[in-house]
């Protein structure tokens, strides 16, 4: 493994790390998706996690997500051992997960989406009320603040791109008290200005001191925006490398295991 | 008013202005309002002689509308979440046969009749519900499975029990039942005597209620059914749980990853429309004094109609409640109207089928101004 010399296996980090996954293992009967990944984010920093399909991506930022219980292996958050029972206790101590298709409903208006499940309420003689003015101001606020002007705050969803989806789906997770940021795949459905817009998004994010999980399969889109690279493949992480420590041709050939594409790429004139 | 403005200069420039009219005529009650504009200029142009429109002919299309609304308002919020229910017509027939064994056969105060008969329906339409969201099967085919459940009790019981199919002397048991007078019963008649007294609706001029109007009072049907849509419209528009019903019907899954309790809101939807239904069994079996196995019978299409026209899409996630109102009122008026008008009745069919017709096409096109599709 020549590539050891490069990557580093999760070594120590200058910042601590918000959460801490050690080692995970998942087993689907007798399929094995995991076989023990470690990972770890810090707040403030977009960790990209890479891998081909079937490399265990999905599974493992489900285990990330509450969604499935590892196997083996332990989780810690803000320095405490974790054990999520469902996605509502991911949610409530701060990791929010953007789907990539599943997060917003077209019909609905952006304030109306942007509140779903949270809803304000205000209370008129003892009966709550949904606060649509609260929700409509903020809504209008927090999109101003990503770049999105909005027709009104009853603009359906479904008259936005998919890349403002996106961002409105961003904006709302932050605006919930998101610590950790997990986004699977936002840029894979995109188009180059729509996918410039997401990773302006994700930067604005960071900045404010979220930890972004950015979950793809697109080598220029992870290094246009990432600070750390971890790679899966078949249930493996491959290794972690730092920003400038890598060059995209390298990350390319380690998610795809290596050699088979190394043939693939020569028959095609190294364009993929 | 400045975010209107800083969003016409900083938005895009391909998004052309729509005009306020044009904006103010996108929701999805408009094709309602304009058929029932079409609906109201049409009799009032060919039947405005027939009596239609005077205070006994009013109360005869609005009774009918009313009766619409009461099961448009739950097949309305169902279909917004997402589900249909074809089990509101048996379960009509099976409420109101409930109702009749209670307290006919079992000689139960009616009032307790009436309690249980609406514990057990509301239960049925739980279990609706429960099915639907456990199993994942289509609501149309696990209704349609209790559309005949249902119904075949409704004609088995009371053939064993009575030997016939229809329970009568409902009234006589139900006089001075207070629960009785709140789905049987009529208000404001003292309104409507002083209205007639001053000449401003009619009254009879001969025979033994000379003097008193010929209509002496608003029934509960219509109390009912303005009660359920003032709820039905409050609760999906102005309340979180309304919220949760736009989510649950426009994507479940989508709903879910925000935390929307899907399955309770679906579930809770169902036993809201066999509540609905029971209401409806209910004022009718007051109505009428007795309940028979043929009672409700397609109501559910009716139902799913008026809630159509109303705006709502059959697919979930979308629609309105006065919409369905709207959409009801259209489809009473219009079934009564053509009796007053002296057209064939058999034509009502045909004009129902264009104005739902007409409707959706409008309302596919306003969804389409919504949401952007192309």
């Amino acid at each position: 493994m020549t590539e050891d010399t490069k990557f580093h296996h999760g070594d120590a980090q200058a910042k601590k790390p918000i959460i801490r996954m050690v080692d995970i293992q998942k087993h689907f009967g007798s399929v094995i998706a995991l076989a023990g990944v470690s990972f770890d984010l810090c707040s403030g920093e977009c960790h990209c996690l890479l891998g081909d399909n079937g490399a265990g991506k999905s599974t493992f930022i489900k285990t990330m997500s509450g969604v499935h219980k590892p196997t083996a292996g332990e989780i810690f958050f803000e320095d405490r051992p974790m054990h999520f029972e469902d996605p509502r206790d991911a949610i409530s101590a701060g990791i929010a997960t953007v789907h990539q298709h599943l997060a917003m409903i077209p019909l609905m208006s952006v304030s109306r989406n942007f509140f779903m499940g949270n809803e304000p309420t205000r209370k008129v003689g003892g009966i709550s009320f949904f606060d649509k003015k609260l929700a409509d101001e903020i809504t209008m606020e927090e999109m101003r603040k990503m770049g999105i002007n909005l027709r009104g705050p009853d603009q359906a969803v479904g008259t936005l791109s998919g890349g403002e989806r996106q961002t409105v789906a961003i904006a709302r997770a932050v605006h919930f008290g998101a610590k950790i940021l997990i986004l699977d795949e936002p840029t894979s459905a995109l188009g180059v200005r729509q996918t410039s817009n997401v990773l302006a998004t994700i930067d604005k994010v960071r900045s404010q001191g979220v930890g972004v999980v950015f979950i793809s399969h697109n080598v220029r889109h992870a290094l246009a925006v990432g600070d750390r690279f971890t790679v899966l493949n078949r249930g493996k992480t491959l290794g972690t490398a730092r920003r400038g420590e890598i060059t995209p041709e390298e990350l390319q050939d380690l998610m795809a295991g290596g050699q088979e594409l190394a043939q693939l790429e020569g028959s095609l004139g190294g364009t993929v | 008013m400045s975010e209107t403005v800083q969003s016409t200069a900083g938005g895009d420039e391909r998004i052309k202005e729509i005009s306020p009219l044009r904006r103010a005529l996108i929701r999805p009650e408009l094709g309602g309002m304009v058929g029932t504009v079409a609906v109201f200029t049409f009799f009032l142009l060919f039947a405005f002689d027939s009596g239609m429109f005077n205070s006994q002919g009013i109360m005869n299309w609005s009774i009918v509308s009313a009766q619409f609304m009461i099961i448009a308002v739950g097949a309305c919020l169902l279909m917004i979440a997402g589900e249909f229910d074809l089990s509101v017509g048996s379960m009509i027939g099976f409420a109101g046969m409930m109702i009749a064994i209670f307290s006919v056969t079992l000689s139960w105060p009616v009032w307790m009749a009436i309690l249980v008969t609406f514990a057990l329906c509301v239960t049925i339409g739980a279990l609706n519900g429960y099915i639907v969201v456990r199993t994942g099967l289509p609501s149309f085919i696990v209704t349609l499975a209790f559309l005949f459940i249902l119904r075949g009790f409704t004609i088995y019981l009371p053939q064993t029990i009575e030997r016939k199919t229809i329970i009568g002397g409902i009234k006589d048991v139900a006089e001075g039942d207070w629960l009785a007078s709140i789905f049987g019963g009529k208000v404001f008649q003292g309104l409507f005597v002083w209205l007639g007294d001053n000449g401003l609706i009619e009254t009879f001029s001969r025979g033994s209620r000379e003097g008193q109007p010929v209509v002496d009072g608003i029934p509960m049907l219509l109390i009912w059914a303005i009660g359920l849509i003032i709820f039905g419209h409050v609760l999906l528009t102005k309340t979180k749980f309304g919220n949760w019903i736009f989510a649950a019907g426009g994507d479940a899954e989508a709903a879910r990853n925000s935390g929307v309790p899907v399955n309770r809101v679906k579930v809770l939807m169902f036993m809201f429309t066999a509540f609905c239904a029971t209401v409806f069994a209910t004022c009718q079996v007051m109505e009428f004094g007795s309940a028979g196995a043929d009672r409700g019978l397609l109501k559910e299409f009716e139902a799913i109609i008026a809630v159509v026209i109303g705006g709502a899409l059959l697919t979930g996630g979308y629609g309105s409640v006065l919409g369905a109102a709207l959409g009801a009122l259209i489809f009473g008026v219009v079934q009564q109207g053509l009796f007053f008008a002296g057209v064939e009745s058999s034509l009502f069919r045909v004009f129902l089928g264009v104005i739902l017709l007409g409707a959706v096409i409008l309302n596919t096109y306003i969804r389409r101004i919504i949401t952007g599709e192309r």
